[in-house]
């Protein structure tokens, strides 16, 4: 079963992008995706065979590298989160918040799975 | 209003300081106007660790005072000033700078200072003498230029001196005038053991040398001279023969003075005059001076005590017990060492082979510990001592206390037989009942905070083996665990897990987590478990379910950089490459346009890789029978070698070949952090194996072995694990070293952090992987055994694979090349431009 948790439901103003398959993602890892010459990080997280997909910017601004699609996933204190595979920033997939440091964030980008295809919305 | 005393301390050392803070805390600024003079530059430090000045910690790390204490506390404290004379008669100080301040109370904390024997030419520049960090400092500067350094006195502060020139890259030697070292602690006995592991570690010991003159030439010393006719070359020369008090004050105002000098003073720590106290190391308590800080501190308190009227204590003496760890090997002595009690009994074990003597000193009907001494293992100190202070009845065997335990606890050693009065730290005055309660009451559950509430451990550090055992055991009675927890998602440590892993034979993280864990696991646990998985299985590091698992670095198998891009180092076993080899490497750098450089491990690092153009770049080089080199692992890096016998007018055996067997042999394995190793044809070690994880030099008759060296951020020597011994029994060591480590060790530590933990040290690893002690040595070896039949160069794995080469892309919908990569040319080649230099890039671009 594959249920798409994220931020806004498709309306029809948003103009949803075709990426990939969702099985070209391994479970419990990112891929990055070229949306409109944006880079944009798509996670696929699995809780008991059950699989949600996140959205992120893929610009790590610690680094100042295009990297956070490459970072390892998990939960800190049951939020999830993905870590920066440069200095190890973690950031929350849901909100795009630093979780070591109030300041900073990332921008999260509206994501879902339709049969079997993930698409983003960067609108 | 102003009926306040004053009251004036002399010498700002470490129990002058901690006679003050024992007064603030008293409130006793309600009663007296503070004010002390120190002569020294700074304020009070931790002399006690004045050594660690030479490891890398600075003057403000060794300080004692809490920034603005004095300020804080009204203290009035004259820094870099001495007092020069007392006037009892008028109740006045004179000081250097000048200074006449009367006092009504005077505290004399003068300390004492180091001895130098008469010797001719004892003053010549580039001989110094080891008691405050300005002494440091100048043997540091002085060291510089200097190849050897001699230290007159093998007592407890001349070994640590030797430690500390040996430190800095000196040949070091030691001269002792007794017939043994360490004469006040130790015995004949116990002194050859401790000289032989010293000499082992390479600091020469010449003792029964009684010292006539130092000679110079050009105004810097050559060498030394002795009574039996012999003489040393040396560079420079620290004394350490012994410390007198300083009591060239009291001696000048007319107090009671002792007939070998010392300030004498009474049960209330009061000199001859009534308002003039004395303590430390310059008091002298029924005909003894206490050379050690806990007595000084029990008298700061006394003087404390009765100055403030606040309780009737009085100094009865104190214990002069001493365990340390001298160049790495334990010493200890305590109670009546050398059996001088009537009808006193001996027990003792004398092991040359492990470098281990204890002896213990019975009463006369055995049922009671007077005193002991303890070389080369002195694990059981505290747990012996105990027995001795607390009068504690022996077991029916006392000898068993002295054998190791060959199986489980020693015979009634436990820390549950100690009575709550029992002391348990010296240094605080903490007893086991003073533990139990903060323990219990505040809920302290690491020892951190016992160290913070109790003050236990945070003197000598000698007692926290035992307040640490304490604090388990009562946290097992509370019900509690005893945490060094992986992460949040994991209540078990690393060892545990492994174990776990082993004995359920789980093979994924996904399992691990279902049985043992919390939650879906983080960037702390993940990696860590798969390096166990990949130590017991040997699976493919990219095989579907340890994928998401692995860091950056392994998993695109190359080592991320500053920008994104990654680096590739090709496996060049211990450093040998054909022509041919090195130029498929430039072809291959310049094809693809990436940076070059020669590691610091005789490789070579092609730098800028783009993830896309990994599989490309290593299917040429795997092509041209090159291998993955395991850069980006926690794993074997590289064997170095040194070109040894093979060219080298100097090389006694082949040291290239066996670097390169060892290098295929161990290439790949994974551990709880990266493993280095080298191996050098002759002594001169050109190959540094003496700083690698494990290492190898030959000798004539086969190899000497090191393990646990370390370079990097602490650089540490390794220690001899076994010598002479052929090829077949280095691999056979080495298999059983390294599978025991990996088994045994926490997440990202290196062997040398690893051994600096194990209990037992050398002695102990020698005892497991020679001796076999615990029986597994079978299993090591098979599970090594499997490691290296199952071993696969991870990149030809890869790139056979489409399923793993999929991974490989920058975009999943795009083949496009990540915009935000720029580069400069520098000395010829690129390199990732800043972030200034990216914006004129693209101000020019557009
Ligand atoms: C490339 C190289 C520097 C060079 O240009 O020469 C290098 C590069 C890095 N070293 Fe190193 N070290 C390199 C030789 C060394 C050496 C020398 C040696 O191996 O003989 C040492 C000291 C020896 C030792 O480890 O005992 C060394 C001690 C470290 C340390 C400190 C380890 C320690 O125990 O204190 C780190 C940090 C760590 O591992 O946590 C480190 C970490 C790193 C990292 C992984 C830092 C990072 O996370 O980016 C660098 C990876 C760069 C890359 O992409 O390759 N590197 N590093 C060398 C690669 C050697 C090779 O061929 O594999
Ligand atoms: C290298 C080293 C290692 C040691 N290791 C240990 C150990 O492991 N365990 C242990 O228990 N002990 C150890 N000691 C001993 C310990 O440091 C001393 O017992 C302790 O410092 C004594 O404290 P104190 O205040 O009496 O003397 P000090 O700390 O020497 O302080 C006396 C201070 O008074 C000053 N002074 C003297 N005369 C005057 C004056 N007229 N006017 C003003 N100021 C004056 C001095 O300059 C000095 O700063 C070690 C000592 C050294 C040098
Ligand atoms: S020393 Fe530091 S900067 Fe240099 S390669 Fe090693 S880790 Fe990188
Ligand atoms: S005995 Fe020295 S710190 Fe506890």
């Amino acid at each position: 079963m594959v249920q798409a948790v994220s931020t806004p439901q498709q309306t029809a103003v948003q103009d949803w992008v075709d990426v990939c398959a969702l099985a070209d993602i391994f479970p419990n890892t990112g891929v990055c995706a070229l949306v409109q010459d944006k880079q944009v990080a798509i996670y696929r997280v699995q809780i008991d065979d059950q699989d949600q997909v996140y959205a992120l910017d893929n610009f790590d601004p610690f680094s100042q590298a295009n990297v956070l699609s490459r970072g390892i996933l998990g939960d800190r204190q049951g939020v999830l989160k993905v870590a920066s595979p440069i200095y190890k920033q973690n950031f929350s997939l849901e909100t795009g918040q630093c979780l070591d440091n109030d300041e900073v964030s990332v921008p999260t980008y509206a994501i879902q799975v339709v049969e079997g295809r993930v698409q983003v919305s960067i609108a | 209003m102003t009926s306040k005393q004053t009251l004036i301390v002399i010498g700002n050392g470490m129990v002058g300081h901690k006679f003050i803070e024992l007064m603030v805390s008293k409130q006793a600024t309600d009663q007296y106007n503070l004010i002390t003079f120190c002569e020294e530059s700074r304020v009070a430090y931790d002399r006690v660790n004045l050594s660690g000045y030479f490891s890398g910690k600075t003057a403000a790390d060794l300080s004692l005072v809490e920034p603005g204490f004095y300020q804080d506390n009204n203290v009035q404290i004259y820094i870099g000033d001495k007092v020069t004379a007392i006037r009892p008669s008028e109740k006045i100080v004179v000081s250097a700078q000048g200074k006449e301040i009367a006092y009504d109370k005077l505290v004399l904390a003068t300390g004492s200072y180091p001895f130098v024997p008469p010797i001719t030419g004892k003053d010549a520049p580039g001989t110094f003498v080891y008691r405050t960090i300005d002494d440091l400092e100048a043997m540091e500067a002085y060291a510089q230029n200097c190849k050897t350094g001699v230290v007159v006195g093998g007592g407890l502060l001349g070994l640590e001196c030797a430690n500390a020139l040996k430190n800095m890259g000196l040949d070091t030697h030691v001269v002792e005038f007794a017939p043994r070292l360490m004469p006040v602690q130790i015995d004949d006995l116990g002194g050859n053991v401790l000289k032989s592991k010293i000499e082992e570690l390479g600091v020469q010991v010449h003792v029964s040398k009684n010292t006539t003159e130092i000679v110079s030439a050009d105004g810097k010393i050559t060498k030394m001279t002795f009574a039996d006719g012999t003489e040393l070359a040396t560079d420079m020369i620290v004394f350490s023969a012994g410390i007198r008090p300083r009591d060239e004050l009291a001696r000048g105002c007319g107090l009671a003075i002792g007939d070998r000098g010392g300030i004498v003073v009474n049960d209330y720590c009061q000199t001859s005059d009534p308002d003039i106290y004395a303590i430390g190391e310059c008091a002298l308590y029924n005909q003894r001076i206490y050379g050690l800080v806990a007595p000084g501190y029990q008298m700061a308190e006394v003087a404390a005590d009765q100055l403030t009227q606040s309780a009737d204590s009085c100094f009865t003496g104190a214990d002069m017990s001493t365990k340390l760890k001298l160049l790495g090997v334990d010493v200890a002595s305590f109670g009546d060492n050398f059996g001088r009690t009537e009808g006193a009994k001996e027990i003792a074990v004398n092991d040359s082979v492990k470098g281990i003597y204890k002896k213990l000193v019975l009463n006369a009907d055995g049922t009671r510990l007077l005193g002991g001494i303890l070389v080369g293992d002195a694990a059981d100190y505290g747990t012996l001592l105990q027995f001795t202070q607390n009068d504690i009845a022996l077991p029916p065997h006392p000898e068993d206390l002295l054998l190791p335990p060959r199986e489980g606890q020693p015979a009634g050693m436990g820390v549950d037989s100690f009575p709550d009065t029992a002391q348990i730290c010296s240094c605080n005055n903490v007893t086991k009942g003073d533990l139990i309660t903060a323990i219990h009451e505040q809920e302290l559950t690491d020892i951190g905070s016992i160290k913070k509430c109790t003050a236990a451990g945070t003197g000598c550090g000698g007692c926290v083996p035992l307040v640490t055992t304490i604090m388990k055991s009562e946290m097992k009675k509370m019900g509690l665990t005893v945490k060094n927890h992986l992460c949040e998602h994991f209540a078990y440590s690393r060892q545990e897990l492994y174990h776990l892993v082993r004995f359920h034979k789980i093979k994924t993280f996904s399992d691990l987590l279902k049985q043992f864990g919390t939650g879906l696991g983080c960037e702390v646990c993940k990696p860590a478990v798969t390096s166990m998985l990949a130590a017991t299985w040997n699976d493919h590091i990219l095989d579907q379910p340890h994928a998401g698992l692995q860091d950056t670095n392994d998993r695109f198998l190359a080592n991320i950089q500053k920008d994104g891009t990654y680096s590739v180092i090709p496996r060049v076993p211990g450093g040998e490459i054909t022509p041919d080899k090195l130029i498929v490497l430039g072809e291959v750098a310049k094809e693809f346009g990436l940076y070059t450089k020669i590691t610091g491990a005789q490789r070579v690092d092609l730098f800028g890789a783009r993830l896309e153009q990994l599989p490309d770049i290593w299917r040429r080089l795997i092509d041209a029978g090159f291998e993955s080199g395991h850069a980006y692992g926690k794993a074997l890096r590289t064997v170095k070698s040194c070109v040894g016998s093979t060219w080298c007018r100097y090389g006694v055996q082949d040291s290239v070949g066996f670097a390169i067997e060892l290098e295929l042999r161990y290439r790949g394995l994974r551990s709880p952090h990266k493993l280095k190793s080298a191996v050098s044809g002759c002594t001169r070690e050109c190959a540094e194996a003496q700083g690698k994880d494990f290492g190898i030099i030959a000798t004539e008759n086969g190899w000497n072995v090191y393990v646990c060296g370390n370079g990097g951020m602490k650089p540490q020597h390794g220690v001899l694990l076994a010598s002479d011994i052929d090829k077949e029994t280095v691999i056979k060591y080495l298999d059983r070293f390294l599978i025991f480590y990996i088994r045994t060790a926490d997440k990202l530590e290196r062997t040398a952090t690893w051994f600096t933990k194990l209990e037992g040290g050398i002695n102990y690893l020698q005892d497991v992987i020679i001796h076999d002690s615990l029986g597994i040595c079978d299993e090591l070896e098979a599970q090594m055994a499997h490691l290296v039949d199952t071993y696969q160069c991870e990149w030809k794995a890869a790139i056979e694979n489409p399923e793993k080469l999929q991974l490989f892309r920058s975009f999943v919908n795009s083949n496009a090349v990540d915009n935000n990569l720029a580069y400069v040319e520098e000395r010829n080649q690129k390199r990732p431009a800043t972030v200034e230099e990216k914006k004129v890039l693209s101000a020019i671009a557009q």
